[in-house]
């Protein structure tokens, strides 16, 4: 990792070792500032994007074309009455906004946004970000539970059926990816699409992982956990103030991973002519945030069982296609 | 234009049909059926014993041209009435109106009651959507039904003393105690609303499964307004649903008995609240029949031309929602700018958005503005491309496809048997369109189609009601085109307000302005009623005039009431999302429902 040589006036305990640990230590910060913000952001940047999209305004009031209404939405909810339901059940449910957003959280740490910022450089990359979107099952889950309300529990049998059955494929969307790359290290397999971005020998895979990207954040239309028609928002109808905040924000968060890593494996991360990685990073990324928005503007809300079945009946086959295919091309151009 | 439609000569016929139908029921009954009353709702009215009701009422359900509908059920309690000659004694009677579509006519029987007994057998098993009708007269006026499954309240709390359209019932807060509410009587309140699936005969549990109930409702996102249903789920499967209605009830039918002929018109927009002046319509045309106004081609234009405008934004409402319960978030943004466009027309001409009141005994209240015609013109140019729209964005969506096709579908026999009508009955292949079938307003003059659909499921439910809205954008350019000239108010005594002009001709003219403003019109003892096509099925109203200022009872039989009643029987094997989607294909708006 390059840093700048700060010259013979540094102190004895200030060895490089310990330099390169204070960067990523800052690094890491900054990354999950920038992560929280962003999400917070987006909860605005979605509202007028839809109002822009649906012939009307959107949040337009505070600051320059309501450029500070994340600030109002973020005093209203810290300052709103953080109540939980006396029949709930209070460790799980205090519990389970914590893990919503603490597993995305933490799988921004194996995303490398440029040649230079990232947090880890892991061999298990991708195996940690499904190992968290495993976890993340639990914050819904248990969210519904603990609050002991029926839509809540509705919406948390949903969400479990839901997400078992999407990260069964979105994990073996990803296996063509890796066998190409031959690692499971996301900035070596960022440099492997130098050449050629992967969303083109993998365009099945891409596909798969975008669809089981949308259900496992539960983005509309794979919101069945939290359809606000049938279920009045499902498993966090019972959460106020800061705990649904962090849902709220979580699920931005989520997208904002999913687009991350869509970016990372398929479009060449930081990879770009002309404009500096970090541009290039941030340009694709706002790409797939805004194709989020644009779905949820878009269509309506297939039924639950449906999308049950589609998973199971469609994108899994397909999924293991595309990895057969991809080992088979893989074996034949293989020299020897 | 001027297509002359073949029904209208029909209007002759009913008479001889009528009678030779009478006869048949007087040879097959004798004694029992006891008097038949000369009316002016265009139908027979025939008095039957208790005795011989449930037959008679079998009888005409398997005619050749069967009674296949229980239209209308209620009842009237005539004890302070003074204008009843020759009518069988009663201190209550309960009125059965049947509809045969095959034949396009109507009947009415009608049975007293004395106050010491009052109990009449149910007509359930003729009818099934008498259910309802019977637990409203209980409700309403005490009178018990034998054999009734559970002849319980339905507008009022289970709490509630009294039987509220009883003349003796107060009609007023003030007229009774001061409210007051305790803790012990909050909680008595609360544990009258809880939910005992016992009494619906329903178990809790079976061999295998723990049923969930699952109470949606009175506040919940896709109910529309304040409806509560109780659903008995296993898992996301609806075994049973129980409706409960009630929390939008504000007595309209009480008030009416209360308001001048004149001042009840603004109550009457507030039933089905998003159809505006279309609420007006049959409530005017029964009171100009019982005062014997006939209103010129200016009068009938216009209202045609009004009515046909809030059809189409009741329509967009129903479609922007309607595709919003099945997930779609946009649509509903569009169909307001269009509503909204609407409301702009709407608004220059009447001076009012929601409910103007515009319609009045006699005329409308107004001439329409000068450069109306062009504001209008402007929204008729405005919809077409707009409807296209949302039929290729959404009603050619497969994810719409998926969630409509094939759900919550049902036939014509069982619309008709719950009562079913409208676009809900259209869409099962039947066209009976009142517009076409019985002309009211001068509607023969106008050239359009009843669309159709036939599997009679969520799609076909909103498919139709956007080809209704072209229909209707085709009815408005005619009156564009064609409006007759002439006085926008009847030449007659009773025409409400009276034309302003003629108050200052002498005294006498000045008095009897004075006293028909100040008390309003006295209407001669009679009964009149009026069936429309409004924007969610036949509204009718039937009116029992006693010679007064106020109407003696004002019966409003809405089309929402029974499409509710008829919801468990379609979702019972389906989904949580199946019943999202029925609720909001059936398009009802709760004031409709409870009134």
């Amino acid at each position: 990792m390059s840093w700048i040589t700060l010259g013979d006036w540094r102190p004895e305990w200030l060895t490089p070792t310990v330099m390169d640990i204070a960067v990523a230590m800052i690094q890491a910060v900054v990354i999950l500032l920038v992560a929280v913000l962003v999400g917070a952001i987006l909860t605005v940047v979605e509202r007028r994007l839809l109002g822009w999209w649906q012939d009307r305004y959107g949040p337009n009031r505070v600051g320059p074309f309501g450029s500070l209404q994340v600030v109002a939405d973020m005093i209203k909810i810290f300052f709103k009455e953080d109540w939980i339901p006396p029949f709930a059940d209070r460790t799980l449910f205090v519990l389970a906004p914590a893990i919503a957003m603490a597993s995305l959280l933490l799988s921004f740490m194996i995303i490398p946004i440029t040649p230079g910022w990232g947090v880890a450089d892991w061999n298990i990359g991708l195996l940690f970000f499904l190992a968290m979107g495993g976890i993340n099952v639990y914050s819904v889950l248990l969210g519904g539970w603990a609050s002991a309300n029926k839509y809540a529990l509705i919406g948390a049998m949903r969400s479990s059926a839901q997400t078992i059955s999407y990260e069964v494929f979105m994990g073996l969307s990803l296996m063509g990816v890796v066998a190409m790359a031959g690692t499971f290290n996301l900035r070596e397999i960022v440099n492997a699409q130098q050449g050629m971005w992967y969303i083109v020998p993998q365009f099945l895979g891409f596909c798969n992982f975008l669809i089981a990207g949308f259900a496992v954040v539960h983005r509309h239309p794979f919101d069945q956990p939290e359809a606000e028609q049938e279920l009045a928002d499902g498993y966090h109808v019972e959460y106020s103030s800061m705990k649904f905040g962090m849902f709220f924000i979580g699920e931005y968060v989520g997208m904002l991973l999913i687009s991350a890593l869509v970016v990372t494996l398929f479009f060449g991360g930081w990879h770009g002519p002309l404009l500096s990685p970090i541009v290039w990073f941030v340009l694709k990324t706002s790409v797939f945030l805004m194709l989020f928005i644009l779905v949820r503007a878009a269509l309506p809300r297939p039924r639950y069982d449906r999308v049950m079945t589609f998973g199971w009946i469609v994108c899994l086959p397909l999924t293991l296609i595309n990895l057969l295919v991809t080992g088979a091309v893989i074996l034949l151009v293989a020299p020897g | 234009m001027s297509v002359v439609n073949p029904n209208t000569s029909a209007a002759a016929a009913p008479d001889h049909r009528a009678s030779s139908l009478v006869a048949m029921l007087r040879e097959r009954f004798g004694d029992q059926v006891l008097h038949e009353q000369p009316t002016l709702t265009g139908m027979p009215v025939l008095w039957v014993s208790r005795d011989a009701l449930v037959e008679v009422l079998a009888t005409l359900r398997k005619l050749p041209e069967p009674f296949e509908m229980l239209f209308d059920l209620s009842a009237v309690d005539e004890r302070l009435r003074s204008h009843r000659h020759g009518l069988p004694e009663a201190d209550f009677t309960v009125f059965y109106q049947l509809l045969s579509v095959s034949g396009n006519r109507d009947i009415m029987l009608k049975v007293a009651l004395l106050e010491q007994d009052l109990s009449l057998p149910t007509v359930i098993p003729v009818y099934p959507n008498a259910n309802w009708y019977e637990r409203e007269v209980w409700d309403m006026f005490g009178v018990r039904f034998d054999g009734h499954p559970n002849l319980s309240r339905i507008l009022m709390p289970s709490t509630w003393q009294g039987h509220p359209l009883r003349k003796d019932h107060h009609a007023r807060a003030t007229e009774f105690d001061p409210y007051t509410l305790t803790v012990a009587s909050q909680e008595r309140e609360q544990q009258a609303l809880k939910f005992k699936p016992e009494d619906w005969g329903m178990k809790r549990k079976n061999d295998e499964t723990d049923f969930m109930f699952l109470n949606l409702g009175p506040n919940h996102p896709s109910a529309h307004g304040a409806f509560r249903l109780v659903l008995q789920l296993d898992g996301e499967e609806v075994i049973d649903c129980v409706p409960d209605i009630g929390y939008h009830h504000r007595g309209a039918e009480k008030m009416a008995e209360r308001q001048s002929w004149h001042s009840f018109i603004p109550y009457t927009d507030r039933i089905d609240y998003v159809g505006g002046v279309m609420n007006n319509l049959p409530y005017v045309l029964a009171v100009e029949k019982l005062a014997g106004i006939q209103v010129n081609g200016r009068i009938e234009t216009i209202r045609v031309m009004m009515a046909e405008l809030f059809r189409i934004t009741s329509h967009l409402l129903f479609l922007g929602t309607y595709l919003q319960d099945l997930g779609a978030m946009s649509p509903v943004f569009y169909t307001f700018t269009d509503r909204q466009k609407g409301y702009d027309v709407i608004e220059a001409i009447t001076g009012f958005r929601m409910h103007p009141a515009w319609y009045r005994i006699g005329g409308v209240m107004q001439d329409l503005p000068k450069g109306w015609d062009r504001l209008m013109q402007g929204f008729v140019d405005w919809m077409p491309a707009r409807l296209n729209e949302y039929e290729r964005a959404m009603m050619k969506n497969s994810l719409v496809w998926d969630r409509t096709k094939h759900i919550a579908a049902f036939d014509t026999a069982n619309a008709l048997a719950w009562g079913v009508t409208g676009p809900n009955l259209r869409a099962t292949g039947c066209d009976f369109d009142l517009r076409k079938k019985r002309p009211y307003s001068g509607y023969e003059n106008f050239d359009f189609e009843i669309p159709l659909a036939h599997n009679g499921d969520v799609f076909d439910r909103g498919q139709l009601r956007i080809d209704e809205m072209r229909e209707s954008v085709k009815i408005i350019q005619q009156c564009i085109n064609h409006m007759p000239a002439g006085d926008y108010k009847a030449d007659h005594p009773l025409t409400t307000p009276p034309p302003r002009e003629r108050m200052l001709e002498h005294i006498e003219t000045l008095i009897t302005h004075f006293l028909q403003v100040s008390w309003g019109p006295v209407l001669p003892g009679n009964e009149s009623l009026q069936m429309i096509e409004a924007t969610k099925g036949i509204n009718s109203y039937y009116l029992t005039s006693d010679g007064g200022t106020m109407s003696y009872r004002t019966r409003i039989r809405t089309p929402s009431f029974p499409h509710l009643q008829q919801i468990p029987v379609l979702m019972r094997g389906g989904f949580v999302p199946d019943l999202i989607a029925h609720l909001g294909s059936i398009d009802f708006v709760m004031a409709d429902v409870d009134r």
